[in-house]
């Protein structure tokens, strides 16, 4: 374990997981907020809202978030003028961040969507009939049961986003798939440790949330 | 261009178990695995060349195009292979030496630096050409060196060369790092980076395409060399010798020039001279 | 719910609510179209629309001699890929219900950890890594081949362990009474319902590896982003054109897969006889499996 006696390369494997850790974080949250949103939105009585959240799903679902980082970058940035920050890592983790909220948001979207239909018909007609509002039957009605039943697909989405956050080094984040890479270059006697720590690092923290996240939706689940 | 310490690495465990294998034939002569004799039984070579560097290697439709190409026809001349029975097979940085280990490409042709890492595991033929590390600007830029750089946005390919030579020599440009340079040269046009980095002659390629015609211009201060060689299997030291007697025969007979002239010389540079005092001493 | 679940959660709209699902449709219409057109102008002005960039993509030769090859390159990957994950997954999560404990723990210790490693880092380590130790040189297809069967094979040996739990009880139960031993019970009942319940998740599971293929081109596999978009952006430098093409192409390859898990999908709940899973970790027990057509479970299912 030489290689990770040098201060130099702890700190390339320490920025690497910050910034998967960054990415995650804010990543999941607009992907959250964006999946909630464009959820509502496919079961909407508004026909234009409805395609739009269908087109996206279908856009994003099915093209290599590759491309969707390139896209933030040549286009969000490029072409439209989005600058994020002066400093270039910033900018990159933020266009990073977009891309990543924007892809993860179409199968969060899907997901919620799932979790709606586990709720029964009975609650939806239940609150009609008490005169609730399509924004109200959803809000108050629904989404908190659906919530319940969706804990775990969500779980798996997060943990897909944490590693997918690997992909934003296509765009020049040092994040910890480009450091490791870095690493095995510069000490190619010690590939095996240094894959086996970067590989370790995800599994140890990726497994157990796994876990945590099941742990979480049996507990949530409603029992009917 | 460049590769890392890495693929180097990895074509020497590749050859030491060539050489294992191989025991006690005589695979130092390379006689009959060489390119020398290749060429004088089959009348065909395969050249592993770049597919998406203008004015060097570049694959434009079914057929290969560039400064690497024409002097990849020389050599075959040279050999006595004809033009028909020349083969491209696109390589990129990463898989150059195993590609050569492998027997997949019997030359390399594909702005391959010569180096001391990759000495080791593959012969080299030439220097055909003196790289060396520039700057790819917009014409109205003046950034005139890697000093202007400082607060700079400057591109490079991620974990290449030049990358890491701004990233150690020039720390107050900041660099933004793609996977290829077609990418980089994008980004310049969007005016999102202010500067390419790498080796003059590939920046030079594209500074002369007609998308780009007037956009771009090279700084014109190299801050490094690379010499770019023509590598063949570590053992084929007749082939290497061979390399470099034609080279040094095309630098006299004027079909170095006509190479220069119909690639990367259309831009107006002048076709520099082959310093045949400098091939290599192949080993 | 069933399957209009939509048309359950409001009322059928009124004179009032029309009038207002009107406005709304207007003033959103609007807002999406002046978006759309923002979008176009600013392009516009950076020149991405110049017909010179366009044109590329109107002669056949840009498409016989880049983007179709490295489109059959991305194919080709992704269909060794999907027998091979198939095969893992199957060997796997029978593995992870073995009774010998020898057998069932490092089955699940290897799935779990393919699952939880990023497939880029899996790739490097493929690719620049393991050279070092077998000191053969790893050719890139094969790196893109193995770390997409690891990962997707890891992901699938979950989605037949939940399909294998999910079949009732007494189908195995009867296989052992009338004397079947466990391999025959797994090979002869379990699987073949399991597969059957499961196939909208594998199909949006393929679908996730056919995306993954896009990774190849990191670590020098010419598919169709190496061809089609690096290639291409080379010799004419329309690099933000050529990715917009290869964007539809992906799209186009993914949807028709997707539109194929919906059609298994609707076909199995036809005849009715596939068990019934909920979603991912199986919430509730009386969940109606999907709505959408190849969202299927996507929660568990369609995990990139």
């Amino acid at each position: 374990m030489d290689v990770f006696s040098d201060s130099a390369n702890i700190d390339t494997y320490v920025t690497g997981f910050l910034w998967i850790l960054k990415l995650t974080a804010a990543g999941a949250v607009g992907a959250l907020v964006l999946g909630v949103l464009l959820a509502g939105m496919r079961v909407s009585p508004v026909p234009v809202l409805r395609g739009v959240g269908t087109a996206w799903v279908n856009i994003f679902r099915n093209t290599p978030l590759t491309l969707i980082v390139f896209f933030c970058y040549f286009g969000l940035y490029s072409a439209l003028g989005f600058e994020l920050s002066d400093d270039i890592d910033t900018n990159n983790y933020w266009l990073g961040v977009v891309g990543l909220s924007v892809y993860t948001a179409a199968f969060v979207c899907e997901a919620i969507r799932s979790g709606i239909n586990t709720v029964p018909v009975g609650q939806a007609e239940a609150a009609r009939a008490i005169g609730m509002s399509f924004l109200q039957t959803l809000r108050i009605i629904i989404l908190p049961q659906a919530g319940r039943a969706v804990v775990a697909p969500l779980g798996s989405i997060f943990i897909a986003l944490a590693k997918n956050a690997t992909i934003v080094g296509t765009i020049g984040l040092m994040e910890s798939s480009s450091a490791m890479k870095e690493l095995i270059n510069a000490n190619g006697d010690a590939v095996i440790p240094i894959f086996l720590v970067f590989a370790g690092t995800f599994a140890v923290v990726l497994i157990p949330t796994g876990y945590l996240f099941g742990w979480l939706a049996n507990r949530l689940a409603v029992k009917r | 261009m460049r590769i890392t310490r890495l693929t180097a690495v990895v074509g020497a465990f590749a050859l030491a178990m060539a050489a294992a294998a191989c025991g006690g034939d005589d695979s130092g002569s390379g006689s009959a695995s060489g390119i020398v004799g290749k060429a004088s039984k089959d009348k065909k070579l395969v050249f592993g060349v770049k597919a998406d560097q203008p004015g060097l290697g570049l694959q434009t439709g079914g057929t290969y195009t560039g400064f690497d190409i024409e002097i990849a026809k020389i050599i075959a001349k040279g050999l006595g292979v004809p033009e028909s029975g020349i083969e491209y097979k696109t390589t990129v940085s990463a898989n150059r030496e195993p590609f050569i280990q492998q027997g997949q490409v019997d030359l390399v042709i594909a702005t391959y630096t010569i180096n001391d890492e990759r000495k080791k595991v593959v012969n080299f033929g030439g220097p055909y050409y003196i790289a060396g590390q520039d700057l790819l600007v917009r014409t109205d830029s003046t950034i005139a060196g890697p000093e202007g750089l400082a607060g700079k946005k400057v591109c490079s390919v991620s974990g290449s060369t030049p990358a890491k030579r701004i990233q150690t020599d020039y720390k107050d440009a900041s660099l933004q790092q793609f996977d290829s340079y077609s990418k980089c040269v994008q980004a310049l046009a969007n005016k999102t980076v202010d500067a390419v980095t790498t080796d003059d002659i590939i920046l030079a390629g594209y500074a002369a395409q007609d998308q780009y015609a007037g956009q771009f211009k090279v700084v014109g201060k190299k801050f490094s060399d690379e010499p770019y060689g023509i590598g063949v299997k570590k053992s084929d030291s007749e082939g290497c010798n061979k390399i470099n007697e034609i080279l040094k025969a095309s630098a006299s007979d004027g079909s170095y020039k006509a190479a220069w002239d119909n690639t990367l010389g259309k831009s107006g540079t002048a076709a520099p001279t082959l310093d045949v005092t400098k091939l290599t001493n192949c080993s | 719910m069933s399957a209009n679940t939509d048309a359950v959660l409001y009322d059928h709209p009124g004179p009032r609510a029309k009038a207002r699902n009107l406005i709304l449709t207007i003033l959103f219409g609007i807002a999406l179209v002046a978006l759309l057109w923002w979008i176009y102008s600013k392009f516009d002005e950076k020149g991405q629309w110049a017909a010179p960039l366009w044109k590329p993509f109107l002669e056949g030769e840009t498409w016989t001699s880049y983007i179709l090859p490295g489109l059959w390159s991305t194919i080709k990957a992704a269909a060794v890929a999907m027998v091979l994950s198939l095969v893992f997954g199957i060997i796997f999560s029978v593995g992870r219900l073995s009774d010998h404990w020898w057998i069932r723990i490092p089955a699940g210790a290897i799935v779990e950890f393919f699952r939880a490693v990023p497939l880029l880092l899996m790739m490097f380590f493929i690719f620049f890594g393991i050279p070092f130790l077998t000191e053969q040189p790893m050719p890139p297809f094969w790196a893109v081949v193995i770390g997409l069967t690891l990962y997707n094979g890891s992901v699938l040996a979950e989605a037949f362990r939940a399909g294998i739990n999910s079949v009732p009880r007494g189908q195995s139960e009867a296989g052992y009474a009338i004397g079947m031993r466990k391999s025959l019970v797994m090979r002869e009942i379990l699987i073949p319902q399991a597969a059957r319940a499961m196939l909208p998740v594998i199909v949006s599971q393929l679908v996730v590896l056919v995306k993954d293929t896009a990774l190849g081109y990191i670590i020098g596999y010419t598919e169709l982003l190496q061809d089609g978009v690096n290639t291409v952006g080379a010799n004419f430098g329309n690099i933000v054109a050529a990715a917009l093409v290869a964007a539809v192409i992906y799209i186009a390859l993914n949807a028709s897969l997707t539109f194929f898990a919906g059609y298994l999908e609707r076909r199995s709940r036809r005849t009715g006889k596939a068990p019934r899973v909920g979603a991912a970790a199986g919430p509730t027990e009386e969940a109606t499996p999907v709505v959408a057509p190849g969202g299927g479970l996507s929660g568990g299912g369609g995990i990139a």
